[in-house]
């Protein structure tokens, strides 16, 4: 019985000992600078597209470079239990400005990299778009590098449209729903629409219809605005689409895998998705509908056609590394102008005008699509999510008429409720 | 403490020599306590103070970061948390409802399966190792497994029960219907344990009192009621108890299939996800430390009850 009371203590503590783990740590075992830089990436075409330019700049430098690399929910898990413990064992850190940048910033996670980016003229931190700029500073110091942007554009089966006798995408949102319901009813088993459904992982791809119906998650005032008007109409529309022209018995779970999923193997006419993973859309080898996809800019609502433009990850430097000065070198290195023109010719969207001025840039991107991202790039609103400290939380309550709403209940009503909770949390986030 | 000049001490084989060292006699002197250091020392460490400092961390309001400033604020967390009627209450339920359910099924079938198997017959070694297969996958796999059958558009169940003429359920998805099916592929994944457990328990009981019943002429069901189920009780609870104390804890599944919060209506979340959320989704440490300990102090004290039952048995 003893051995099995340890047991069931031991493993019952699982979570317990995360939080409490956490306690200890603390100082790091190599106080010099090491030669050997560790970088924490999140899986996604850039790092691969570093991970193969590499050796090029261990050649240059002389240094190592250790690459940890997660999914984004097991990186933010880990940032969570590390950077909590103070630990020095990260040395660069992949991460999302919008979503942890502003708690990572409190937190004092983040290294100040203000004389940083002044350092180097030939680097040129002012070649930087300025709105992602905008999302790694926190209280006037810069915090992180930008390395990717997106936008939110409309996918399209070219094939499903040319049969449907439409002969160009959608230009608003009443055009969207309504070739949606026809392409629908011309191909059964096939939906019409089909989008982000899961109460989180809605909320930034809901967004562009929030901003184009004319609302946004807090008015000019600070104060919560997911039931004004408009954005009542939003969560009627967005939801409407899904429950109407979506997927039969469609799931409240979905995030992009499983919208992007549908889309690829043929299942839906239109999608809005981020536009930095149109790769997945596009590559013969996970998409079965690679010949026919189109692109366009997000269709437009009551007040024009507004989807967001972020950054949607930086590079920023562990605080508590004892080896900033190479690790700023890497990031230097791999936020370069040379550096983020070869990331974008390889699909990847950067945050430099230069990239995006030159024609190299663009050059292997559908034509469509860039056409899309410029249009983006214009009208487009700098936040794709509540902008707070404890944004897991805000995107849950924000999304909850989304999932309301596909499911058929009262959305006004849910909204209602919705912008109360939303306000008492900004209200204990002032505190 | 010890004398070692006693002529007995001496005699004994463990006392030291006389010319042994200070510090041999106090290591002799202690060894129990020395013997025993590593072994208390990682206990410490690795069990007793995660648990303190989790207890003491419910008792503040830390959020954010551990090393941030929180404040000593008592058991308003323990006061928040057993009044929230809208995560907390539903978890436990939903905890309850999960283990309650899931052991019911995994101990009847796990008992009929291990009769069924009790006797030789041909094949035997094929049929185990067949039933034994769910239990050796990781959890993790046999979610993303279970996820792709029940996928309401292009899953392999709802093509089966389209064949027969039913229409497509939405299984995983559905609002009402995802609890139960984690609680079907816990069963399908669990039931292999518990058959294990009884079935060693099984063999080891003696044939006699069995073999008497049947020369009274008692049926089948009378023996198993009056015979061989009073004297697996020992056995049945012990694998009640371990079973029940792991779907209590479930996490690995249920996160496999339904992700963070345990769907976007919290469909599956379980104490254990809950707790999970709110440490690493809203990092508020203070109300994630009290949801542990209180669940913590729920495992012990159904632990408990089910011991202080298995002495009764005895």
């Amino acid at each position: 019985m003893d051995v099995l009371r340890q047991a069931v203590m031991g493993t019952s503590l699982a979570v317990v000992a995360a939080v409490g783990l956490s306690a200890c740590g603390g100082g790091g075992e190599d106080s010099a600078a090491s030669d050997t830089v560790r970088v924490t990436l999140a899986n996604h075409v850039w790092t691969e597209n570093i991970k193969q330019a590499l050796p090029e700049f261990e050649k240059q430098t002389g240094l190592k470079v250790e690459i940890t690399q997660l999914g984004e929910d097991q990186l933010s898990d880990q940032y969570n239990v590390k950077l909590n413990a103070g630990s020095s064992d990260i040395d660069v850190m992949m991460y999302r400005p919008l979503q942890e940048g502003k708690l990572f910033a409190k937190n004092k996670y983040l290294a100040d990299l203000s004389d940083k980016v002044k350092s180097n003229k030939d680097w040129d931190f002012s070649d930087f778009q300025e709105t992602p700029v905008e999302a790694t500073t926190y209280e006037d110091k810069v915090v992180g590098v930008p390395i990717i942007t997106e936008q939110e554009v409309l996918y399209y089966r070219k094939d499903l449209l040319k049969q449907a006798g439409l002969d160009a995408p959608p230009k608003t949102l009443d055009e969207l729903k309504s070739a949606a319901a026809k392409i629908q009813a011309a191909n059964p088993g096939v939906a019409g629409f089909v989008a982000r459904t899961g109460k989180s992982p809605a909320v930034t791809q809901f967004s562009s219809f929030l901003y184009s119906f004319g609302g946004d998650f807090v008015d000019d005032s600070g104060k919560a605005a997911v039931n004004s008007e408009a954005a009542k109409q939003a969560y009627a529309y967005y939801g409407g689409l899904i429950r109407e022209n979506g997927p039969a018995n469609v799931s409240t779970d979905m995030s992009w895998p499983e919208a992007m999923a549908i889309f690829t193997q043929g299942k839906a006419a239109f999608y809005t998705e981020a536009n930095s993973l149109y790769k997945n859309a596009t590559d013969p080898a996970k998409s079965k509908v690679s010949e026919n996809v189109g692109f366009a800019p997000f269709p437009a609502g009551p007040a024009g056609s507004k989807p967001y433009n972020i950054p949607s990850w930086a590079l920023g430097l562990n605080d508590a590394s004892e080896n900033q000065s190479n690790a700023w070198k890497f990031i230097e290195w791999a936020t370069s102008k040379e550096q983020t023109l070869a990331q974008q010719k390889a699909g990847v969207p950067g945050a430099r005008t230069s990239a995006w001025d030159d024609p190299e840039g663009t050059a292997t991107y559908p034509k469509d699509l860039v056409e899309a991202i410029a249009a983006s790039t214009e009208g487009g609103v700098a936040h794709d999510r509540p902008l707070v400290v404890k944004v897991a939380q805000a995107r849950e309550i924000v999304g909850q008429p989304i999932v309301d709403s596909i499911t058929g209940k009262d959305v006004a009503a849910s909204a209602d409720a919705a912008n109360e909770a939303f306000q008492k949390f900004l209200d204990d986030e002032e505190k | 403490m010890a004398v070692f000049t006693s002529p007995t001490r001496q005699s004994d084989g463990l006392s030291p020599l006389p010319d042994t060292p200070a510090w041999a006699r106090w290591a002799n002197d202690h060894r129990k306590w020395l013997f025993a250091a590593p072994a208390m020392l990682f206990v410490a460490a690795l069990i007793i103070f995660p648990v303190a400092w989790t207890g003491y961390l419910s008792l503040t309001d830390a959020e954010g970061s551990v090393r941030a400033e929180s404040e000593f604020i008592g058991f308003r967390n323990y006061l928040d948390v057993l009044s929230d009627t809208d995560r907390f209450w539903p978890a436990v339920w939903r905890t309850v409802v999960f283990t309650g359910v899931a052991l019911l099924f995994e101990v009847v079938l796990g008992m009929a399966i291990a009769l069924l198997l009790r006797r030789p017959f041909r094949g035997e070694k094929w049929v185990r190792v067949a039933i034994l297969m769910p239990l050796v996958a990781t959890p993790v796999a046999v979610g993303m497994m279970w996820r792709l059958i029940f996928d309401p558009n292009i899953g392999l169940a709802n093509q089966l029960l389209g064949w027969v003429g039913i229409a497509p359920q939405p299984w995983l998805a559905g609002r009402s219907s995802a609890l139960w099916t984690t609680i079907f592929i816990d069963i399908w994944q669990w039931t292999p344990m518990v058959v294990l457990i009884l079935l060693a328990g099984l063999t080891s009981l003696s044939d006699e009192p069995d073999e008497a019943a049947r020369i009274d002429g008692a049926s089948a069901w009378q023996r198993f009621r009056h015979i061989t189920l009073p004297l697996m009780m020992p056995t049945l609870i012990v694998a009640i108890l371990i079973r029940g104390i792991d779907a209590l804890k479930t996490f690995d599944l249920l996160y496999a299939t339904k992700g963070r919060g345990g769907g976007s209506f919290h469909e599956v979340e379980t104490l254990n996800v809950y707790a999970y959320g709110l440490s690493f989704d809203y990092n508020d440490y203070g109300v994630s430390s009290t949801v542990l300990i209180i669940f913590f102090l729920i495992i012990i004290g159904s632990m408990w009850a089910l011991t202080a039952r298995k002495k009764e048995v005895h």
